[in-house]
């Protein structure tokens, strides 16, 4: 899975919430034949050492499944890398899962689809992204099309609805209608037309991925039009950037409310990104059971409900409409996760955002030479692991 | 979507959706790719017995009986003919 994307989920789904875990997201893996410049995988990636075993994916299928998990997705990096997928769908589906697989594409052979169908998968969402690295040309690479059109074919042929996922940004947000027509010709029933949101990969790409506002606006006007013309044949959810809202999103729907990963090491976590955060205890389901992880651990508890606040969250009448934005964003841009979103007007660091937002406005040509995008791969994540990682010194340690 | 559900109509979940009991929930629902609806207790009622096979005059008999009342077939066309604009049913 390439992007952030639990706030396109198809019809806004699963709004109803009873602070139960109803979605299980299994990063199987981090291990991906791509290397796209929005991932969401954390930076440092690469330092993640032991996956967990089919053992331990089945354990957390069935603890989480008896804590009220309904959904389940599997997802990566690729999840098609892991030889025992096959093992992990057929279980969620004997427990009663709606099972997705969040994929590429690579590595779904008719043989492999085969033997899913018969596991009981649900859903495929296809992601349709820069797996090459000539970003301007992902649209017209021939390969990349020849694959999708392949795996589309594959998709259809064992009767899956397809979620297609194209992750928006600044180098494809002008080819929005071609985008559009290539999901139609793959017959998918769903398109998701995801805005890249600016964590881990994409926040160190930032100035190259953020589209301008006249990008964006004329991309929306385009999707109606389809919309309009397209009726129900397929549904379209276009999700504008953050950025350029003034009031933050109600991220996750709650923090440890509706949603929970598992990371490929076992780290339980209540977003895709939280791991980022510092000083917060992340449980791995190696060491505690999922009830415990979910109802009880400091992590899952820190940014529950409304109690943790500062101003100017603590005293606003909007407080439970979006309970402050999204902690992963707050701490990337103003290096504590427990203030304001910025992208909140309200916020006193919201000119990080429309600094961010008027530097996109001005065309390539005038902003500069900017740094080459960095693109996902482990060599660059240890790179960037190293440059974050704490300059060596010398700490005390003295005993009770 | 054109028509209006009528009593002859042998409703059947639609072919995005999946139903079925969640007892953590103490609810029915209707799963589809990355999403959930989760229905009130006169709508599972309904959209459990849309199993293709019987009418919707048979379904509205049943829930009569099922639950003595009477009257109910103005809910439940009404109910289907939402829930057939959503695609959560079809005939």
């Amino acid at each position: 899975m390439e992007a952030s994307k639990v706030d396109a989920a198809p019809a806004g789904a699963m709004t109803a919430t009873n602070g139960t875990p109803l979605w299980l997201l299994a990063e199987l893996t981090y291990r991906c034949p791509l290397h796209c410049v929005f991932c969401y995988n954390p930076v440092d990636f690469a330092l993640t050492q032991q996956e967990l075993a089919t053992d331990d994916w089945i354990r957390v299928l069935r603890e989480a499944r008896a804590l009220g998990s309904v959904q389940c997705g599997f997802s990566g990096g690729e999840p098609l890398v892991r030889a025992d997928l096959e093992i992990l769908v057929a279980e969620a589906h004997l427990l009663g899962y709606y099972t997705n697989l969040l994929t590429s594409g690579v590595g779904l052979t008719e043989e492999r689809a085969a033997r899913l169908k018969q596991a009981g998968l649900d859903h495929v969402q296809l992601s349709f992204q820069d797996s090459t690295r000539e970003m301007n040309d992902f649209l017209s690479h021939t390969k990349t099309f020849e694959l999708k059109q392949r795996v589309a074919r594959i998709i259809k042929a064992n009767g899956w609805p397809m979620v297609m996922n194209v992750v928006i940004h600044r180098m494809n947000v002008d080819c929005i209608d071609r985008i559009i027509e290539m999901a139609v010709e793959l017959e998918a029933e769903y398109l998701e037309l995801a805005n890249s949101q600016y964590y881990s990969w994409a926040h160190v790409n930032r100035d190259q991925l953020l589209p301008s506002r006249e990008q964006l606006q004329r991309a929306e006007r385009i999707t109606n039009e389809y919309r309009a013309r397209l009726g129900d044949r397929i549904r379209m959810f276009f999700v504008v950037p953050d950025y350029y809202e003034n009031r933050p999103k109600k991220c996750m729907n709650g923090w440890g409310n509706v949603f929970l990963t598992v990371t490929p090491d076992g780290t339980a976590l209540p977003c895709h990104t939280a791991k980022m955060l510092p000083g917060l205890a992340f449980p791995n389901v190696r060491d505690m059971d999922l009830r415990a992880i979910w109802y009880e651990s400091e992590g899952f508890n820190r940014f529950r409900g409304t109690g943790w606040m500062k101003e100017p969250c603590r005293s606003c009448p909007e407080q439970e409409k979006d309970l402050g934005g999204c902690r992963c964003q707050a701490y990337l841009l103003t290096g504590d996760a427990a203030n304001a979103d910025p992208v909140c007007d309200k916020s006193p660091h919201h000119g990080v955002v429309t600094d961010a937002v008027a530097q996109a406005q001005k065309p390539d040509a005038e902003r500069g030479r900017a740094q080459p995008l960095v693109f996902r791969d482990p060599k660059e994540s240890r790179r960037l692991a190293q440059a974050a990682a704490p300059a060596p010194s010398g700490v005390e340690v003295r005993g009770p | 979507m054109s028509a209006q559900t009528g009593l002859e109509a042998r409703p059947r979940v639609g072919s995005r959706f999946r139903l079925q009991w969640e007892p953590a929930q103490q609810s029915w629902v209707l799963l589809f790719p990355e999403g959930m609806v989760r229905l009130n207790g006169s709508a599972g009622e309904i959209m459990k017995r849309c199993d293709g096979a019987r009418s919707v005059r048979e379904i509205v008999a049943d829930l009569e009986a099922s639950f003595g009342a009477q009257g109910l077939q103005g809910d439940v066309l009404a109910f289907l003919d939402m829930a057939r604009g959503k695609h959560w049913v079809e005939d």
